[in-house]
This record gives structure tokens, sequence and C-alpha cells, in this order.
């Protein structure tokens, strides 16, 4: 009887084993072809930039017969070159120009958006839904819409060729992604630390700069981030509103130098684009963790 | 806060109600009045009624040329960039080793992606002589004419805003890092499949994100700019095969200076948009599922 049960209950066994195996193996090839499509799709998506900075580093004719993006001899010759541009001026002045538009434009947008979004998510006031729509509706409406009129307003108050278009939107909460943003981490916060504060004697603005701006620091850094990073990429703004060479920000520059140096010298060309994309390189990689941040609260809490 | 006026919510919102008004109400009523006349900043606007839109839509084949590439360039873009975004989404979901390295390596192109240096690199890259042709050549296939080729061009242009598929990408992972995962042990009881786990499960409960970013990816494509603008020039060539919409409007205002007949061509740009965003919402009733609402 035993002997029989045991050559029924063997099989069956014998079965789930084989079928654990099977699955295990399963699990082991869909990770393997997970891993190579990450792997490929990585080397895909990263290899264009490498390619930029190693062929940054080549001579000419270098360029155009080795696919590596490793330079097998490595000369600054595009880079020297580069940093002239075929402007009067060389990246240095461009730097700084984008330095001076950057900066006040992500001060601006930091402390306008943060106050806006306390007054959003804190306060009930008269036309605070209409207003509230509004917001999202410029979340949503082109800018292509209201880019003519507001060329012509700044024409009217004579501030062409300044950076005063490029900054005073932003100073007035025009980003309305930003200002979205920061309502949406403030809804989160407990409100129990501000009414303490209130309880104790301090006014709002008080409330606001002691309690509730350390607690949504992190979210400011992430407008900042964004901010600056949208800001170095803008093309269009500087395009339309900056008009002397002096006063270009790097994207103008870049643009301006690639026209005007001869296509055959792809490797000051690369050297300039590599020039160009630095700051925004540097500050991603010291950053990142606030940028993804950023993104997948902005979008899902959406 | 109780004992707070009523207007002090108000004083906070100000710079918000005054850029608003200054930098986007006005403006938007301004340029749609502006669509009605001729205006070329020498002289104050001229009424014209609706002879901008009829020029635009009987006579002008530039912009009949333009609102075809528009269109197939959006329509190419954004479901190839959701699609892949989700795609490889759902695979780092799978709490593989590593993962926050590939998040980043896909994650940098969309950070970057905007900029001119991006667009300069991408010129080159698929240039005549350029790596991708490089590559072709040397596993036997023919080199193509990228940027030459009407064929091609606007296909390039799609590619390099697929290439920053990235933040896109981050959206979906949050979402699908959210998903209760006592719904997948259940769904495992059942012995459901894997592509019955996704299909039933895992849509199902991402459809808001993928709303939310289809519509912000429509919105960005129908405005793409600096791509097509850099790479050819300004000129969207070959054969306007990429002179997208707003090429056309910034020649139209900003080197031709005809604001009225721009801003006819921006409204037409945006009333497109528009029906199409509206269209969005009103179909989601039927299949964006959010949680905790009864109807789905």
């Amino acid at each position: 009887m035993s002997a029989e049960t045991a050559t029924i209950a063997l099989p069956d066994t014998a079965d789930s084993a084989r079928a654990n195996a099977a699955t295990r193996r399963m699990e082991k090839i869909s990770s393997t072809v997970r891993y190579t499509i990450l792997i490929v799709v990585g080397f895909i998506m990263v290899y264009p930039l490498l390619w930029l900075i190693g062929a940054s580093f080549k001579s000419n004719q270098e360029i155009f017969t080795n696919p590596s993006f490793i330079p097998f001899e490595p000369t600054l010759d595009g880079y020297v070159e580069g940093w002239k541009t075929s402007t009067p001026y060389n990246f240095g002045q461009f730097y700084w120009n984008t330095f001076l538009i950057v900066l006040p434009k992500v001060i601006g947008t930091a402390i306008s958006a943060t106050l806006v979004a306390y007054g959003f998510a804190r306060f009930e006031f008269p036309f605070k839904r209409l207003l509230f729509a509004t917001l999202i509706a410029t979340l949503l409406l082109p800018n292509v819409v209201t880019r003519i009129p507001q060329y012509l307003v700044f024409r009217d108050l004579g501030w062409l060729d300044s950076y005063l278009p490029l900054w005073v939107p932003s100073a007035l909460a025009g980003d309305a992604f930003f200002v979205f943003m920061l309502i949406q981490f403030l809804r989160a916060i407990p409100r129990d630390m501000e009414e303490a504060a209130r309880i104790d004697g301090a006014n709002t603005l008080q409330t606001l700069i002691f309690i509730v701006i350390p607690m949504l620091s992190p979210a400011i850094v992430s407008v900042c981030l964004f901010q600056f990073m949208w800001t170095m990429n803008d093309f269009l703004g500087p395009l339309i509103y900056i008009s002397s060479v002096a006063k270009y920000p790097i994207s103008l520059a870049l643009q301006l130098s690639i026209d005007a140096t001869e296509a055959f010298s792809w490797n000051k060309i690369l050297a300039m684009t590599v020039i160009s994309l630095a700051p925004s390189l540097v500050v991603f990689f010291l950053a990142q963790k606030h940028f993804i941040r950023g993104v997948a609260t902005g979008g899902t809490k959406g | 806060m109780g004992g707070d006026s009523k207007y002090l919510g108000l004083a906070y919102v100000t710079p918000y109600i005054i850029g608003l008004l200054i930098f986007t109400a006005i403006p938007f009523v301004a340029s749609f009045y502006l669509s009605f006349t001729t205006y070329n900043l020498m002289s104050a606007p001229v009424w014209a009624g609706i002879q901008n839109y009829v020029e635009l839509f009987t006579r002008d084949r530039t912009f009949q040329r333009s609102l075809g590439v528009t269109l197939s360039y959006v329509f190419m873009t954004v479901p190839l960039k959701l699609a892949f975004a989700l795609f490889i989404a759902v695979i780092l979901n799978y709490r593989l080793r590593g993962i926050n390295l590939f998040r980043t390596a896909f994650y940098v192109p969309s950070v970057l992606g905007g900029s001119v240096a991006i667009a300069v690199l991408w010129r080159y890259i698929f240039a005549d002589t350029g790596i991708v042709n490089m590559v072709l050549l040397s596993v036997g296939a023919e080199p193509v004419n990228w940027f030459g080729d009407p064929k091609y061009a606007l296909f390039t242009i799609t590619l390099l805003r697929v290439w920053q598929f990235g933040s896109a990408m981050v959206i979906f992972l949050a979402a699908l890092q959210s998903i209760d995962q006592s719904l997948y042990e259940a769904a495992a009881i059942d012995g459901a499949k894997k592509w019955q786990v996704f299909t039933f499960i895992t849509l199902p409960l991402i459809t808001p994100v993928i709303f939310f970013n289809m519509i912000m990816q429509t919105v960005e494509a129908f405005q793409e700019f600096n791509g097509p603008f850099i790479i050819t020039d300004g000129t969207g060539a070959p054969l306007r095969s990429t002179y997208l919409l707003p090429l056309y409007i910034y020649d139209s205002a900003f080197r031709r200076f005809n604001m009225g007949y721009a801003s006819a061509i921006s409204w037409v740009l945006f009333a497109i948009i528009m029906v199409l965003t509206l269209l969005a919402f009103w179909s989601s009733k039927r299949w964006v599922y959010y949680a905790g609402d009864r109807r789905s």
C-alpha cells in the first residue's frame, strides 16, 4: 500500500519540481531579455552624447573615419577654436550673458511661485475658483497664441533688446507649471505646524517664511532647477527679443556661430556644442534626484 | 485661517493676477483681434475681416503644406514617444538591479533635449557623413540622405523627440510604482497570465497618467520649433517637409512683420490644439479610470 502511494505521489512532486524549474528558467530568460532591451536602449540613448564629447576631442579627419567615441589622438584644437566662436566675442561673454538671464529669472520664479502657491493652497478669497481655473487653462494654453501681442507690449515698453522680457513674466508667476507644482506639494503638507505658529501670534507672512518655506524647500529647489534648465534651453525667447550679439545667451551664440563656421570644421562646431551643454550637464548630474522627483510629483498628482 | 481678512489670500496671488492680465489674458484677446487685421508694425492695424483666414485656406499653399506637415509630425511623434516611454517604464518597474543608472541614462536626453546644442548634435549625427550613415555603411546598408530627402527629414526630427521620452517615462514609472501590490497578488492567486495582469490591472490604473502625458506631449509637439529651425537653418527644407506651423508663424511675424497674418495662423494652430484637447477630455470619461470613481 505504502509503496503504491509512494509511486503515485512521486510523479506528482517530480512534476511540480519540474514546473518550478520551468518557471525559474522562464524568469531567468525574461530577466535576461529585459536587461538586454535596457542595455541596448540605454546605449542608443547615451551614445549620441558620448560620441559628441569624444568627437569634440578628435581632429577633423578622425571624426569622419573613426565611429568610436574614444579619440585615437586627442586634441584640444576644437576647443581652442570653438571658445573664440565666429563672433567678435568669446564664450566667456556668452556664459556671462546667460548667467545674467538665468539668475534673476530663477530667483523671480522661486519667490513669485511660492507666494502665489501659498495664496492658493492656504486661503479662501473672492474669485479663487475662477483664478485657479485660469491657472489650469494657462498650463494648457499654447504660448504661440500670446507671443505676438506680448512682443508688441514689450516693444511699447521699450524693453526690446534687453533681458526684461525674459525676466518679468516669470517674476509675475507666469510659469503656471511651477505654481501648480508647488500647490500640489503644499496640499500634501499638513497644516498643524502653521496653525500652531498662528496661535503663537505669527502673521501669515512669518508663517510662510519660517514654517512653510523650510518644509517646501525640496519642491522650491526642483522649481529652481527646472527653470534653470528651461532657461538654458530657451531659444525662441532670446531669438525674438535680443538683437545685439553682445547680449546673446549661449543658445543664440551657438546657432550664430554654426551658421558662420565653415562646414568642414566639425570639431570646432562639436566643441562649441559641448561648451554650450556643459553647464546643464553639470547641474543635472549634481542634482538628478531633484529632477526625477520633480517630474514624478508634478505629473502624477496632477 | 479664520480671523484673516478674506482679501489676504488675494494679496498673495496679486503677482499672478498682474502677470495673467498683462502677459496672458490681454495678449490672448489682442491676438484674436489682430488675426482680423492687416498690421505691419509701421502703421496702426487695419481691419480686414476674415480676409486673413480666407487667404490661408484658399490661396496660401505654404500654409496648407505646413499644416499637413504639422499634423503628420504630431500624429507620428506623440504615439511613438508615449508607447516607447511606457514600454521602458514597464521594464524598469521590475525592480531590477541598476534601475537608477538606467533611469538616469534614459532621462538625460529629455532634460537637455530642447536645447540648441542637442539640435546641432542631431544635425551632425544624421549628416551625410555623420555617425549614423557611417554605421549603416559598415553593416553594408545604403546610407540615407536624412535631412536632404523629404521622405526622411521630418521623421528624423520625430526621432529627435522620441529620443527624449525620458520625462514621460519617469511619470509612467512613478504611476506604476504606486499601484497597490495586493492587486497583483490577488491576480496571481486567481492564476492570471502576465498579459492579462497588464491589460486588466496595470493599464486601467495608469490611464490618468496616460491621459496627462498624452495632452502635455500633444500641446508640446504642436509647438515644436527649435529642432527644425536649427537643423534646417529656419527654412524647413527640403521642400518645406519640416516647415512646421511655428516656423511659418515665426517667419510671418518676425521676419516679414505681417503681425495680423501671423496671428491668424496662430489662431488656426490654437483652434486645432483646443479641439483635440476637448475631444480628449470628452473621450476620457470612457477610458480614464479614477480610483474611487464608481462609474468604471
